[in-house]
């Protein structure tokens, strides 16, 4: 999809603005499990490994997609999964520090 | 625009702000779990949509589709693995590992996509800066991030590691992006560019990283969490996909806010331990 590159630096600025805004007060031993979070959430470079691999037509191309995939797949899967056990940690030991 | 790709347009916008909420919730230790569960649906289903996409423009090749799905299911295991089994103790390296491929896989897209159109149409500037940034940005994130893991496991010694020449190193590596910035942006079909970008990025993470004392790792994850999320929204203006932009100027923001909150935490500005050299080592927490 071809994107004005004005809308797209306006839809930037403003996430900008949100991403700090939505950062409050956080209790320091959620830290950790907050960079964690986060670290998931930019594993959406998957979808974008998708369309290399959807548009790739030779071999190089095709071997750069197949790592883009496995390193998207793994940030997502992986960061979710760790965020989950650090969270389930912290809820069943109130009284632990999670963030170290 | 197709009515499917059009609803699926709404539901990557539906997706982002899922991802804003997520991270809403996730300030709170009541509320956190219950965030991160939020913004693994919202993925869940914004991964899915972009399949539909796919198979509706219909213009995936099979050996496209088996490349997707073989480098799904090996990441997805050998994430899922690591996150099962990784001792508690060493949760933030792993985090520094996943964050490492999230960068490496941002700086993959730019490549490819700036490779592929090397061979048809020409790019304009809107494209190869935010390419080259991608590129640096990622590049950066992938060595530095396994630097840090390194430090935090002790493969690489935690203690600040400086060696003669390291400031005049990371200058002439500041030249080379500029350089490869503006050879890229006058020659978008250039791949001696690219490989400059790629090389002198990856050689600045590990230059970048290896000053700083182990007892800092933690800022320094976040930090170059940030930075991944940054790359992401770079590979969006690459790509021209919003959803991109959206999660990763998100994750670059939230994860400066975070980075700041964790150095607070720890009475260290961020300028103080990313230059680094007299930080403090493993021992002296």
């Amino acid at each position: 999809m071809s994107l004005d590159l004005l809308t797209a630096i306006t839809v930037f600025v403003l996430a900008v603005l949100v991403g700090f805004e939505v950062i409050s007060k956080v209790p320091a031993t959620l830290h950790t499990p907050l960079m964690s979070g986060a670290n998931s959430i930019h594993g959406i470079v998957v979808i974008g490994a998708m369309f290399i691999s959807a548009t790739a037509d030779n071999a190089f191309g095709y071997v750069l997609a197949f790592v883009a995939m496995a390193f998207g797949a793994m940030n997502v899967v992986g960061g979710y999964v760790v965020t989950d056990r650090m969270l389930h940690m912290f809820r069943a030991k109130p009284g632990s520090d999670p963030s170290r | 625009m197709t009515t499917t790709e059009t609803i699926i347009r709404y539901v990557f916008l539906a997706a982002a702000a899922c991802f804003v909420w997520g991270l809403h919730l996730m300030n709170s230790p009541a509320t956190a779990r219950r965030g991160n569960l939020l913004s693994a649906g919202a993925m869940t289903v914004a991964i899915g949509a972009t399949a539909v996409l796919l198979a509706e423009r219909g213009a995936v090749s099979a050996t496209g589709w088996i490349v997707m799905l073989c480098g799904a299911a090996i990441g997805s295991a050998a994430g899922l693995y690591l996150a099962r089994s990784v001792a508690m103790t060493s949760m933030p390296q792993l985090v520094s590992l996943f964050n490492a491929v999230g960068g490496g896989a941002a700086a993959l897209i730019a490549v490819e996509h700036l490779l592929h159109a090397a061979g048809g149409e020409s790019l304009g500037a809107s494209i190869t800066v935010p390419g080259a940034l991608d590129i640096v940005i990622g590049a950066v994130t992938l060595t530095g991030s396994v630097v840090a893991a390194g430090k935090l496991q002790g493969i690489v010694p935690g203690r600040p590691i400086i060696f003669p020449g390291a400031r005049v190193l990371n200058v002439v590596l500041g030249l080379s992006f500029v350089v490869g910035t503006v050879w890229l942006v006058a020659v978008p079909q250039s791949i001696g560019a690219l490989v400059l970008l790629v090389v002198s990025a990856s050689v600045f993470g590990v230059t970048m990283v290896l000053p700083i004392g182990g007892a800092d790792m933690p800022v320094v994850i976040s930090l170059l969490n940030a930075f991944t999320g940054t790359a992401v929204a770079m590979a969006g203006f690459v790509l021209g996909e919003v959803v991109l932009i959206v999660a990763g100027a998100l994750v670059g923001a939230s994860g400066a806010i975070l980075t700041k909150l964790m150095a607070d935490a720890m009475n260290r500005s961020i300028a103080n331990i990313i230059i680094g050299g007299f930080g403090t080592g493993d021992g002296d927490a």
